[in-house]
């Protein structure tokens, strides 16, 4: 018993979420491939549903609760502790139903007869910054062969990792720093910049293109500014606005705009030693092979100085 | 033979609109003991008090019930129309009939009945009550003021020139608070420091007052005309009388590069140091954390005169053989001052706005806060009052002002106004436009609250004559582009979103509480707030009271507020004490503990629970002067009548003159 | 003196609705702007978010939910974690939205609201979000059929073809009727 007990709290419940099944399988893929080496045990949960996403909480209250209590429900039937679920949209999801269910007795008992599960609220959740915090930057860097050479790498985290602050508790909502440690952890040059939280437009990348690209350029505008090379993200609708959308911001606005948008669990893979097709690399939209290749280069100082005629004589 | 009289208020309205006073008054004049009663629209008026007087004349009384307010409003009214007819007042007592009936009750019937019960219990007391006379107790006639800001300068001077004498005490090497830090003071545009160092100059020089500077206070025992102060003298390292002043030390210190607290963080002082060139008293002191013979002394463990490194600053003192700083005055010394009233002004603080990250003050060097706006404003400030900003020294050619930053903030801040902010905000703008002929001020603001005179006047001069744009709306976000600030803001008025690429920005934080306010309000027995405001006495009518006897609010420590209202705080303040030092006798309310020493077992329960310690332990000894027993003793002076010690006691030995226990159950009794 | 006043007055005011559905004080929004100030997507709006707010608080009804803000909000919650009166802002924006919803009030940004009901109706069918299902029905149902067109043939690498519903769908089915009613979106 006590051994089941032990086992049980090392299980981490693991919530793909939608877009990890589809358009942001890196995301999944590359994940997969650095948690053995973290020490990670992921469990994905058993026949899982969607959360609701930004659509139901738009159209429907209590359909923005009850999706995602029925998530929570499952993990707790599951027994496990605690659920990850590393985009950002899901994460805010169910920790928003969390709150609103811990708060109001009488919305619990209305969630639990749509969802037709008993509901207690046991489960916590994490988002994928905080399950790698948890585990420490050094514990990461360890599991690394390699480290960057200081490319600049702006950490983007969107605007549901870190807030609102009341819902997440995690981070800092204005100036956070748990994705910059990370990637100072695995030798890449964390940028300062100001739209670290900025909005990117998510869900109206097909509806309002426009607005997504006016929002998605003003962000490209000030991490280039400040000397990005690339960026870290840990959420799939980051990824593809800045990603996907960066060609049509570069069409729309006739800028030049060449930052290549990595999810953090690549990063860490590719410090891994890990090939770039196991961590789904070839599904960027702007081309990450120049920053990749940057990322690791040695420095021309670092290379042993040349050998001049006369050294190469006496070589001879 | 008792012969009480009551008396039924109708207070217009309040309590006549829901309780019958006729039908209490019936009720009550059926009371065993009541040979009077009568209802009345209006006790507390002239014709209702003489309706007690003819009534204590004419049907000889020897008890009065006034059924009415609270007691907290008008007991002392009826108890001085008793005594005005010749019986002892404290044979009057009020049965509240109003908060304690009328205002929270609807229903007639039901209210009239309990109104009849609360009388009918306070007859059953008063029958019990015995005449008390006050109790005297004698006044120490000086005064300490605690503060040496404009409020607490005032202070001293109104009652040293009242003709008694003061303690200023001061926290800082300088008196002059953070008036001394302004550069001009609104409406008027004054030079605040010259408006300022005539005063300080009077309180350093007026014979009787005893300025203590780096000092503070220590602890406070007593109570009101007898309170009891040690106050801690903060090593400076320099002897006063000999110092005269001259800078050599400050000169010659090589530790040059420490932040100033007077310029705020924008320029840089010595460890050695006067806090600003017209620092009153003008004698140095030494910083002993920045002290490299302190800091040598300390890691070696010896005292710092044995220590040999540095020590230019006793080098170079021109006073010879025996120079000025002398580094065997390196520990704290406390005095012991005995005075009659306290004079609090120790004045407030300006919010670090850390905790509003979407600003990013402290990562920006060109954000700064008000009163760093105004140390660059100041000709003596670090820059000579050139507008240059912190980064590069250039000179700013568009600010933004930023109003309401932590203050009106439910979620993050203080919720209430900080009240002063609008109007230096204009003054600003003012100051800089003057200064930089083509800058751009723009403020943000929520609302403008000029509500002084020629306040509003001021604010619109700001923007009609002297081109300051105002834009309503807060600022949601400031951050860094190369070398401007970008702000986004939006002005409400217009709906339009606004976009600043500005030079610098400066934050009007909000005024709180000074740090260890909390613990100075416990050492003085004082009430503060949750903002760790003093609290005075009432709200309208005792703004400089507290509600400790003998203590006294001046300035920004009650409340936030301007330099006019912390002057005429202070002149009252002073006046109060005033007040108090005309007698040379105190008179207390004699509703005091009193211990029967026969019965006393000398347990100490009492003494513990006393909240003043007012309870002392009294040897009974025999004539030969051996110890028989010890007994508690209350002491009249200190004594407040909470009646703890009463309750606690467990063997009746201790009563409460006018709440005695034989009264209690008669009350409960009657119920 | 009166009884202690009964906070709010129940009446059929939008002010009075919104404080019922999402629990929060609006008297509370002293209309400082902030939320307009940060608000990425207000540059595109035809009613700032604080006047949204100020709108509710006049009991402009029409005003309110035919405007196109309500539905270019993008739920990014900055108004929300700024906010010194701590009204939540993003909350009263979804239920603003569900109102317009329920009184067929959606032409002014038809395509977003599309966007999310097919996206809602997918999860309906099958339990998860069928991403080319999704960006197949949008296209048709709101004719933009050339959008995109460049991006195509990475993402049809990355989008499965056909459905596959969860084995709980039938549960999730329940769900959506418990919380959308009789009336089917």
């Amino acid at each position: 018993m006590r051994g089941a007990e032990e086992r049980m709290s090392t299980r981490i419940a693991y919530f793909p979420g939608c877009s990890l099944e589809g358009t942001a399988q890196e995301y999944n893929l590359s994940l997969q491939a650095i948690a053995p080496k973290l020490g990670l045990e992921l469990e994905e949960l058993e026949d899982w549903n969607c959360c609701g996403s930004t659509a139901a909480h738009t159209l429907n209250h209590k359909l923005a609760v009850s999706l995602p209590a029925r998530i929570l429900a499952l993990a707790e039937r599951g027994g496990y502790s605690s659920l990850v679920a590393p985009c950002a949209a899901c994460s805010h999801r169910l920790l928003a139903t969390r709150m609103a269910l811990a708060n109001n007795a009488g919305l619990r008992k209305e969630v639990q007869d749509i969802i037709e599960m008993p509901y207690k609220g046991t489960v916590e959740v994490k988002n994928i910054l905080q399950v790698l915090m948890e585990l420490g930057p050094d514990k990461i860097a360890a599991a690394c062969s390699r480290k960057m050479t200081g490319l600049r790498i702006a950490s983007y985290y969107g605007c549901l990792l870190v807030r609102p602050p009341k819902v997440v508790q995690f981070d800092d909502p204005e100036a956070p720093q748990s994705m910059d440690t990370i990637i100072k952890a695995l030798g890449g040059t964390p940028v300062e910049w100001g739209f670290k939280t900025e909005c990117c437009g998510g869900g109206f990348s097909m509806s309002r293109t426009d607005m997504v690209c006016k929002m998605t350029r003003d962000i490209l505008d000030n991490a280039a500014f400040e000397g990005a090379e690339a960026f870290a993200v840990a959420c799939p609708m980051c990824q593809s606005n800045l990603d996907l959308r960066q060609l049509n911001v570069n069409q729309r606005y006739g800028t030049a705009f060449k930052l290549p948008a990595l999810y953090i669990t690549q990063w860490i893979g590719l410090c891994m030693g890990l090939p770039a097709r196991d961590l789904g690399l070839g599904g960027n939209y702007v081309d990450t092979g120049d920053a990749v290749a940057k990322a690791f280069a040695v420095p021309p100082e670092k290379k042993p100085p040349a050998l001049s005629a006369a050294g190469a004589a006496v070589k001879a | 033979m008792a012969r009480i009289g009551v008396f039924i208020c109708h207070c217009g309205e309040n309590i006549g609109r829901t309780v019958d006073c006729a039908a209490v008054a019936a009720a009550a004049a059926k009371f065993p003991g009541v040979v009077h009663a009568a209802d009345y629209r209006y006790m507390c008026s002239d014709p209702g008090q003489n309706l007690i007087r003819q009534a204590i004349k004419e049907k000889k009384l020897t008890g009065v019930v006034v059924a009415a307010c609270s007691p907290r409003m008008h007991e002392p009214t009826f108890r001085r129309a008793t005594a005005e007819s010749g019986v002892n007042p404290f044979l009057c007592e009020m049965a509240n009939i109003r908060e304690h009936c009328s205002w929270v009750h609807e229903d007639r019937p039901e209210a009239t009945r309990k109104a009849i019960d609360l009388v009918r219990v306070i007859v059953e007391k008063v029958k019990r009550n015995l005449p008390l006379l006050p109790v005297k107790v004698p006044i120490t006639r000086r005064a300490l003021v605690i503060g040496g800001g404009i409020a607490g300068i005032q202070a001293a001077l109104d009652i040293a020139n009242g003709g008694h004498e003061v303690i200023l005490v001061e926290k800082d090497p300088s008196v002059g608070g953070h008036m001394a830090q302004l550069s001009e003071t609104f409406p008027t545009l004054d030079c605040s420091q010259c408006i300022l160092t005539p005063r300080m100059v009077e309180v350093a020089q007026h014979p009787r007052i005893k300025l203590y500077a780096y000092s503070e206070v220590d602890s406070v025992k007593g109570f009101i005309g007898n309170f009891e102060v040690s106050i801690r003298r903060k090593a400076t390292s320099v002897n006063n009388t000999l110092c005269t002043g001259c800078g050599a030390c400050q000169q010659a210190c090589p530790a040059k590069k420490i932040p100033s607290e007077f310029n705020r963080g924008l320029g840089t002082r010595t460890a050695i140091y006067s806090p600003f060139p017209q620092a009153i008293p003008n004698k140095p002191v030494i910083d002993q954390a920045n002290c490299a013979r302190y800091k040598d002394a300390a890691k070696r463990g010896i005292p710092p005169a044995e220590s040999k490194v540095c020590g230019l600053c006793q080098k170079k003192c021109p006073i010879q053989p025996k120079p000025a700083v002398d580094f065997t005055l390196c520990k704290d010394t406390f005095v012991t001052e005995k005075v009659g009233a306290i004079v609090v002004a120790t004045g407030f603080d300006v919010l670090p706005p850390k905790e509003f990250g979407e600003y990013g003050y402290g990562k920006y060097a060109d954000m700064i806060d008000s009163l760093q706006f105004e140390r660059l404003a100041s000709a003596s400030g670090p820059t000579q009052g050139a507008m240059k900003r912190p980064s590069d020294g250039k000179e700013p050619k568009e600010i933004v002002f930023i109003q309401c930053v932590g203050s009106r903030d439910n979620a993050r801040g203080c919720p209430y106004c900080s009240k002063i902010c609008c109007m230096y905000t204009a003054k600003h703008t003012m100051l800089y436009r003057h200064k930089v002929h083509d800058g751009k001020a723009t403020v943000f603001y929520m609302d403008v609250r000029a509500a002084g005179k020629n306040y509003d006047e001021f604010w619109r001069r700001a923007v009609e004559e002297d081109g300051a744009q105002y834009l309503r709306g807060r600022v949601s976000k400031v951050y860094k582009r190369g070398d401007k600030l970008v702000v986004k803001g939006v002005d409400t008025l217009s709906g339009e979103l606004v976009e600043i690429r500005a030079d610098m920005v400066v934050l009007a934080t909000a005024a709180v509480a000074q740090p260890g306010a909390e613990q100075l309000a416990q050492r003085l027995n004082i009430a503060y707030d949750m903002y760790k405001y003093y609290s005075e006495a009432h709200p309208k009518l005792r703004p400089v009271e507290t509600n400790t006897a003998g203590v006294f609010l001046a300035g920004a420590c009650q409340a936030p507020k301007d330099i006019p209202d912390a002057v005429a705080q202070a002149s009252a303040a002073a006046s109060k004490v005033q007040g108090l030092f005309s007698s040379q006798e105190l008179e207390r309310d004699p509703t005091i503990a009193h211990v029967n020493e026969a019965l006393c077992a000398a347990c100490w329960y009492c003494v513990d629970v006393c909240p003043y310690s007012a309870i002392e332990k009294k040897e009974i000894k025999d004539k030969k002067g051996n110890l028989i027993r010890m007994v508690a003793s209350v002491n009249e002076g200190v004594c407040q009548g909470c009646g703890l010690c009463a309750a606690t006691c467990r063997s009746k030995s201790v009563e409460l003159d006018g709440f005695k226990d034989e009264q209690v159950y008669a009350e409960i009794v009657a119920l | 003196m009166t009884q202690a006043a009964a906070k709010g007055h129940k009446d059929s005011s939008l002010q009075s609705l919104v404080e019922e559905l999402t629990g929060e004080k609006l008297s509370a929004c002293y209309q400082c702007g902030k939320c307009s100030a940060g608000c990425p997507a207000a540059y595109a709006m035809d009613r700032l978010p604080h006047q949204i707010i100020r709108l509710i608080q006049l009991n402009q009804r029409d005003k309110v939910l035919n405007s196109h803000a309500i539905w270019l909000c993008a739920s990014c919650q900055t108004c929300t974690t700024r906010c010194p009166k701590d009204v939540d802002l993003a909350r009263i924006m979804d239920a603003l939205r569900e109102l317009a919803l329920q009184e067929g009030r959606t032409a002014q940004e038809s395509d977003a609201v599309v966007f999310q009901q097919v996206f809602l109706n997918w999860v309906r069918r099958t339990g998860r979000q069928f991403e080319g299902g999704l960006v197949g029905e949008y296209k048709l149902r709101t004719g933009h059929f050339f959008q995109d067109l460049g991006a195509a043939p990475k993402m049809m690498g990355k989008l499965k073809m056909i459905p596959r519903g969860i084995k709980g769908r039938q549960a999730v089915q329940r769900i959506f009727r418990k919380c959308e009613g009789p009336k089917n979106a």
